[in-house]
């Protein structure tokens, strides 16, 4: 008897997968503590930083204000990536990958399902940290409201554009372009202006800075810290550009899975 | 060619390659190779290293795309076509493996799922059953020997009964008692479902148990095609390994 032919796209493959990343996560301590560590320890730098420049007057007291605001978006930005990749680089560690290549699993399952697993680390990693914001310094990430809701869409957008490029990388080149998915981001931390205006920069490269969807959402939050302005217009730009990076990177993780299909790379997914 | 012409014509074939041809730059791994395997066979794709079995079981599976010719499996060409057909296929190959931290269950449980298996508990709880799980069911993959890692994904492989079963060396670093106790599993899930059964090995004691077909590949190209007894009758040997010797070692013409 032949079983039906299985559905486009299925809510119980991408649960399936979820579910993998979710046993593998909550049976290592040391996943769940790295993903707390390295925000924590930022968060409490930049919080001590900024305390140290408000007990000074003037202009750096006001922008003393911004620095944890943008070291708890620039976290987003971060991990939102990160743990995009970390849970597809996992399936090349645990050489499982052509397992998956061979059911029916989906591409486009596969993504929504780092998607998923990409909000579900970050959650874990973030709201601590934020928590501890409050307590050590005051600093209430929730109080932006609507505004955190845009910032949060937009950094996120982001960070799975370039964790599906990513992993599209290592899907072709294998383990060996590994350190591209730890590395790529920090290209944004100059040019998306997380710590400063986009004024700072050279005439030249503020025009690429404005093509990266983060430097909206860095500007807005600035913004909204010292003038208490909220800026849709940032917001919505972002928004655009985040689909145009997002279609741009689906794309080219279909077209390095194809190029992996034709060059044996599923059959490695080693060095 | 005698089995796979008998192959094509009784029944259309579950697995029907084509001209099949994959090079990798310069490199030529498979070299227009044709044959069919009848739904319910079982066949083995012998060959040293190198020789191509690997690329070819890969396109069979559609983790590779052929650079000229055609594969077709339960009638879907691949790899173009392969989301009609993977949930009724499986493989097994001791060079992948499962999460490690994952336990048995878990990863069978994920599988089941990927698979679309209807009552994927109940299933899992059958293969446990028979294949003598139940005592590590719940412990971490990557604790098992490697025996024990092997029925893990041996359970795998069967989770969705697959009508096409594809195996890259079924028993490598396998003891000879386990290695005889996978290749009965095997053999009674084929005659029990009619599965179509293709693996690539060098065991020839395995070959010649369970295999009512041999195709042997040298240099990416089918060398001999042909069931067991009559390689061992035409060759003039005993065993298999014998026969294969021969083959690699470009003796063919001479025991000819």
């Amino acid at each position: 008897m032949r079983s039906p032919q299985p559905a486009a796209i299925s809510i119980t493959r991408i649960a399936a997968m979820v579910r993998r990343y979710w046993y593998l996560l909550r049976s290592s301590w040391p996943r769940l503590l790295d993903l707390v560590y390295w925000p924590a320890v930022q968060m409490l730098m930049w919080g001590f930083l900024q305390h140290y420049i408000s007990q000074n007057a003037g202009f750096f007291a006001r922008a003393g204000a911004t620095f944890i605001g943008a070291v708890l978006l620039w976290d987003i930005l971060f991990r939102g990536q990160l743990g995009f990749s970390i849970s597809f680089l996992e399936e090349m560690w645990s050489r499982n990958l052509a397992n998956l290549m061979m059911s029916p699993l989906r591409p486009v399952e596969f993504v929504l399902a780092l998607i998923i697993m990409s909000v579900v680390r970050l959650a874990v990693g973030t709201i601590p940290v934020v928590l501890m914001a409050m307590a050590f310094f005051g600093f209430n990430l929730f109080g932006l409201g609507f505004a955190l809701a845009a910032f949060f869409l937009n950094l996120l957008l982001t960070s799975w554009a370039v964790g599906t490029f990513v992993s599209g990388l290592v899907l072709r080149n294998g383990l060996g372009a590994e350190n591209m998915a730890w590395s790529i981001m920090f290209i944004f931390l100059p040019l998306t202006c997380v710590y400063y205006p986009v004024a700072v920069l050279p005439g030249w490269l503020q025009h690429v800075a404005w093509l990266l969807p983060p430097t909206y959402v860095f500007e807005g939050m600035r913004a909204l810290m010292t003038e208490h302005v909220f800026r849709l217009d940032l917001m919505l730009q972002a928004l655009a550009l985040n689909a145009v990076l997002f279609a741009a990177g689906t794309a080219a993780f279909l077209s390095l899975l194809k190029s992996a299909r034709r060059n044996g790379a599923l059959m490695q997914t080693g060095e | 060619m005698s089995a796979s012409m008998s192959a094509s014509t009784s029944a259309p074939p579950a697995i029907a390659v084509e001209r099949l041809v994959k090079t990798f730059r310069s490199t030529t791994a498979v070299a227009g190779i044709s044959f069919a395997l009848a739904p319910g066979s079982i066949t083995a794709l012998l060959g040293g290293n190198g020789a191509g079995k690997t690329t070819t079981i890969a396109t069979i599976m559609g983790l590779v795309e052929p650079t000229a010719g055609r594969v077709t499996v339960l009638g879907a060409a691949m790899p173009r076509e392969r989301y009609r057909v993977l949930h009724r296929m499986n493989f097994e190959s001791p060079y992948v493996e499962m999460p490690r931290r994952l336990t048995a269950r878990q990863n069978l449980r994920v599988f089941g799922e990927l698979y679309g298996v209807p009552d994927v508990a109940g299933r899992i709880a059958e293969l446990a059953g028979e294949l003598d799980l139940a005592g590590l069911i719940d412990r971490e993959t990557g604790k098992l020997s490697s025996g024990q890692r092997t029925r893990v994904a041996l359970a795998k492989a069967l989770i969705n009964r697959p009508e096409v079963l594809l195996l890259d060396e079924p028993t490598a670093s396998l003891d000879p008692d386990t290695a005889d106790w996978v290749r009965a599993r095997l053999d009674r899930y084929r005659r029990e479902r009619g599965a179509t059964v293709l693996i690539a090995s060098h065991n020839m004691v395995e070959v010649e148990r369970l295999c009512e077909r041999v195709i042997i590949m040298k240099q990416g190209a089918i060398v001999d095609d042909d069931a067991p007894a009559a390689l061992l009758a035409r060759y003039g040997r005993d065993t298999l390994e014998q026969v294969f010797l021969d083959v690699v070692r470009g003796q063919r013409e001479a025991a000819q």
